[in-house]
């Protein structure tokens, strides 16, 4: 029972967890890229055509991939290049996602999806209890705690991350140090476009292996707020992730265990959790501030 | 050759007034593009898209509708950009408001009179107040981010009236449908020349006339863009930047409250399981359309009502589907923030050979 | 290879020469006013999904499409997509009124007041609003009585269920579907007594991750039959993969679960569309309420699969009793509070029925007030 609920909680969590991470990058270069919602669905419907027209799942998964990247490189032209706003670019780019995959995944309606294949690890996976939660799931799910790992090391342990940082922290220091800050900052959008391809994928081809409009329904915005909720740290999005899925997930078993509570104050918990949380997180001062990357939000123009 | 961006002295007017019909201009040809591919006259779509809806009298007064929730959302939108308060949970503040306005028709169905349609107003504009503070205040509190605060709101408002509607506030001769019971002449917004348009319009000019005049001429609009530009110098000129959190979530708050109130006393005359169809949100793109200059608004709500109503006229009579206008939308939004970069930078192509380290080419 | 470069540029050509004439006549045409209709009748649609759900909405289109295949030339019709209940219902009802729509299908409960609104500016235009219960002289109404294929999958759950328990995804409890709870559990009370139906509210029609968690649940708390009154394929893709069993929701979703599913409950509005389409055009239409359900073939059991002939048999027997005009809530029934809400054989009236706000006994929820 507690495994089953576990393995739901997983489904639940992964595509949270692998957007919010590459948000999470593009955060730290000092960019907020409201689009997450937009890329991830059309990660999702990209994803879907190219598994549905070529018969490969993994093909699919590169597809959205290099769709979300194509989205982030819109993205990135206007903030970096054009100095757009980012709030009003991002929101822009929700838009034009949703619409843009509507219209491409019309043709799509209605067919069955193609299954990604579940990874066996073989021996591991029969241990009781953790052999399924740990060692049977698809490529996807261990896929995204590779994501984090690999981000979390390339973040705190190496130069690439530190340079990261500190485009992030103090544009001006590092432009003056001679570093490339758009150029920093424009591999972080891609990576956070490529992030939210995928976890779109997750949703077409993992989650529910079907396409269908708005299917992402608001997911892009719970992985912006658990960027937050983690105070940008890597490991920390993980707990974020899991405990949204969880709550979502456990709101449902509630239900079916009949504890009286209205629905919708259940639906509402893990918006409330989130919030609660943002609280408790962000009043711990020297947590915030050592973490916040300082010049998020700012645009940079280089003097010339 | 690389081509970079210099910035200009000072803001260029020109551009300021070409930009958007540049960018409008963009987004047609981006339209045509996308009716044939889609197997449609581009012509056609673009007439029935952009140029219709003017030409009749119902469809200009639809539009007139549709703009003014955006317009009133927009304006207390802006008041929070300006001053670096990012507010995006404009739609839960809209629901929030509509609920407390119609608390009143819905509990006390028999108070009616000259006062009630004023209290309902009024109560509909401290209802947003009050949801907006919430963010306001864990940002001034905690320092909490308000971006995320405020739309994880959004959910949470929309799931108490949907609460409301389904359970305590539901019609008693409704047959348990989800809908309140229907409001009384009393509780519903009049309409105004000759029925050409609901009193909210006029309302809504008037405030956006009224806010135009104290950002450009008084104190507070000084302090509102100071904090805004440079909240270093505000806080040297004495200006608190976390009251002027508090004032403009208010502001934006109350007045998102006061749309959704004359929406649903106007537009619905009764409460449902979802009363808008995403006007916080579009307000959004409309404030900053507008360049957070409430005339500016006006005009920016005026335009994206008519790119719905254009895009139901090109639907019906063409068959294109729905999402066409939200990737026209998009396109627009793309388009006019990108042209709006000219106002302050001018584009210089530059060869190679310059050592120019940091450049923004892309 | 440059040939075939070549041809495609030819073909280009060709194709912008016919755009541009196609332009020219429809701009002459728009500017000559669009009043000339080729068609005797209009017919247009609202709706409050995208055509694409493959649900509620996908099968309203599916209906207008069956309108224009068969009156061809004489009928010509028009859709609204994802139209939002409120104020933008009434605008995209006007402009069809407007626009030289005979016959307005208007296909959302929150269509209701908009409907009735629009329809007292404009006498001379016939609307039809599904699913709500306010008529007028040129308004009618439309439903169809889906709980009796509740009852059919109801009594195949029982059969089928080793563990006595089904799950039920609810979308929001409105009596339609609280009725179809209670129908389902009657169907199965009459194979098994003592079985159970858990119910989890995810408040929303169509939300497939949602949904998809929401039959995880149920499945995890022990149900192995999974239901739903929400329009997408995601639950019955988790019955498929997790080895339990399920029901198609508004269309044939076999597709989707192809060991799973049992049969599905079609919502098939392709023969009243056609009946009052036609009615317009014979100039003998006329306002009132239908509600029709399996006789009729307003709703359609899909082919019964993955079941053993006795079970099939038994499904089919109970399909034609209710043809025959048996209603499913007939009495004995007892409500949850064990009050009496129907006498034995006494047969509910259509307003209880349409109207429903309780449960039936060995329902294991609690109603939302």
């Amino acid at each position: 029972m507690f495994e089953a609920v576990l393995l739901t909680v997983i489904t639940a969590a992964t595509p949270l967890l692998i957007a919010a991470v590459g948000e999470l990058v593009v955060e730290r270069s000092g960019v907020l890229n409201l689009g997450v919602e937009g890329m991830m669905i059309m990660g999702a419907v990209i994803g879907f055509a190219v598994a549905n027209q070529t018969g490969s799942g993994s093909l699919g998964v590169v597809a959205a991939v290099v769709a979300g990247m194509a989205m982030s490189a819109l993205f990135a032209f206007l903030v970096l290049f054009l100095v757009a706003n980012q709030v009003a670019t991002g929101l822009a780019l929700t838009i034009l996602g949703i619409g843009l995959s509507g219209m491409i995944g019309e043709a799509f309606i209605g067919v069955p999806g193609l299954d990604l294949p579940q990874l066996y690890i073989p021996v591991l996976s029969e241990i009781p209890f953790i052999g399924p939660v740990f060692f049977q799931q698809d490529a996807l799910v261990y896929l995204s705690f590779a994501l984090v790992a690999v981000v979390a090391y390339c973040l705190f342990r190496t130069r690439l991350g530190l340079v990261l940082r500190a485009v992030g922290d103090n544009h001006g220091s590092a432009h003056a140090l001679g570093y490339s800050v758009l150029k920093v900052r424009f591999m972080a959008i891609l990576f956070g476009g490529a992030c939210a391809g995928l976890a779109g994928a997750y949703l077409s081809l993992a989650y529910t292996p079907q396409w269908v409009e708005n299917m992402t329904a608001g997911r892009g915005w719970i992985a912006l707020a658990l960027v937050v909720f983690s105070s940008w740290l890597p490991l920390r999005v993980v707990v974020g992730a899991y405990l949204f899925g969880a709550v979502s997930v456990l709101n449902l078993h509630a239900q079916a265990l009949e504890f009286d509570i209205p629905s919708q104050l259940l639906s509402s918990l893990p918006y409330l959790a989130t919030i609660g949380v943002l609280v408790l997180i962000s009043a711990n001062r020297r947590l915030t501030l050592v973490n916040t990357p300082a010049c998020l939000g700012k645009p940079f123009v280089p003097d010339r | 050759m690389r081509i970079e961006l210099v910035k200009r002295k000072e803001h260029s007017r020109t551009m300021a007034l070409l930009s958007p019909l540049i960018a409008v201009a963009l987004t047609a040809l981006s339209a045509a593009i996308l009716f044939s591919i889609t197997g449609h006259n581009p012509l056609i779509g673009l007439y029935k898209f952009f140029i219709e809806p003017l030409t009749q009298q119902w469809s200009l007064e639809a539009t007139i509708d549709k703009a003014t929730p955006l317009i009133l959302i927009g304006c207390g939108l802006a008041v929070c950009y300006l001053s670096n308060n990012w507010n995006i949970g404009a739609e839960g503040q809209f629901v929030v408001g509509a609920l407390f306005g119609s608390a009143l028709p819905i509990l006390f169905p028999s108070f009616e009179n000259v006062i009630t349609l004023p209290l309902m107003l009024l109560f509909g504009a401290i209802g947003g107040a009050l949801w907006a503070l919430i963010p306001a205040l864990l940002k001034t509190r905690f320092n909490t981010n308000e971006i995320l605060t405020s739309l994880m709101l959004v959910y949470v408002a929309g799931l108490l009236l949907d609460y409301l509607v389904r359970g305590p506030w539901r019609d008693p001769d409704g047959y348990n449908f989800p809908e309140s019971r229907i409001f009384s002449d009393a509780a519903t917004l009049p309409e105004v020349f000759g029925g050409a348009m609901s009193l909210s319009a006029p309302i809504t000019i008037i405030i956006a006339i009224v806010l135009a005049i104290v950002l450009a001429k008084t104190l507070k609009g000084f302090e509102i863009r100071v904090m805004g530009e440079s909240p270093r110098a505000g806080s040297f000129a004495g200006f608190s930047a976390k009251r002027l959190t508090l004032f403009s979530f208010a502001i934006a708050g109350a007045l998102a409250g006061l749309a959704g109130t004359m929406e649903v006393s106007g537009a619905l005359n009764q409460l449902l399981p979802s009363i808008s169809p995403g006007y916080g949100f579009t307000a959004i793109i409309v404030a900053f359309l507008g360049r957070l200059n409430p005339i500016g608004i006006i005009i920016a709500g005026f335009v994206l009502a008519l790119s719905y109503i254009g895009g139901e006229g090109v639907q019906s009579a063409m068959g294109v589907s729905n999402e066409i206008a939200s990737v026209i939308q998009g396109l627009l939004l793309f388009f006019v923030l990108a042209c709006d970069t000219l106002i302050l930078y001018r584009i210089r192509m530059v060869s190679r050979r310059v050592p120019t380290g940091e450049t923004s080419h892309v | 290879m440059k040939r075939s470069q070549k041809e495609i540029k030819e073909k280009g050509n060709e194709h912008m020469k016919s755009l541009l004439k196609a332009t020219v006549a429809a701009v002459a045409f728009a500017a000559a006013g669009s009043a000339a209709n080729a068609a005797d009748v209009k017919a247009c649609f609202v709706y409050v999904g995208p055509v694409g759900d493959f649900g509620w909405t996908y099968q309203h289109d599916q209906g207008r499409l069956a309108v224009e295949e068969k009156f061809g030339d004489k009928v010509e019709t028009a859709y609204l997509e994802s139209v939002p209940e409120g104020p933008d219902a009434e605008r995209a009802i006007e402009r069809f009124a407007r626009e030289g729509c005979n016959v307005i299908f208007t296909t959302s409960f929150g269509y209701m007041n908009p409907t009735i609104k629009v329809a007292k500016k404009f006498p001379d235009v016939k609307f039809e609003h599904a699913t709500g219960y306010k008529t007028a002289d040129n308004v009618a109404t439309y439903n169809s009585k889906f709980h009796e294929g509740r009852y059919i999958i109801g009594q195949i759950a029982a059969k089928q269920s080793k563990t006595g328990t089904a799950g039920y995804i609810a979308s929001f409890p409105i009596p339609e579907v609280v009725a179809g709870i209670n129908a389902f559990l009657l169907g199965a009370q009459s194979v098994n007594p003592d079985f159970k139906v858990k119910v989890v509210w995810v408040n929303t029609w169509f939300d497939p991750g949602k949904e998809a968690d929401a039959a995880k649940a149920l499945i995890d708390q022990g149900a192995d039959i999974i239901t739903q009154h929400t329009d997408s394929t995601a639950p019955l893709q988790v019955a498929q993969e997790r080895g339990a069993h399920g029901f198609g929701q508004a269309s044939d979703m076999i597709n989707f679960a192809k060991d799973a599913q049992y049969t599905a409950i079609i919502d098939d509005w392709a023969p009243y569309y056609i009946e009052r389409v036609q009615e317009v055009l014979d100039d003998k239409w006329h306002a009132g309420s239908a509600w029709d359900g399996l006789a009729e073939g307003h709703v359609v059991m899909a082919p019964y699969t993955n079941l053993p002939p006795d079970v099939v048999e038994m499904a089919k027997a109970t399909e034609a009793k209710i043809k025959g005009g048996w209603e499913p809530f007939t009495g004995p029934i007892t409500k949850q509070d064990g009050s009496v809400a129907a006498e034995d054989g006494v047969t509910l009236d259509d307003g209880a029925i349409l109207g429903m706000n309780w449960y039936v006994q060995g329902v294991d929820d609690k109603l939302p007030e």
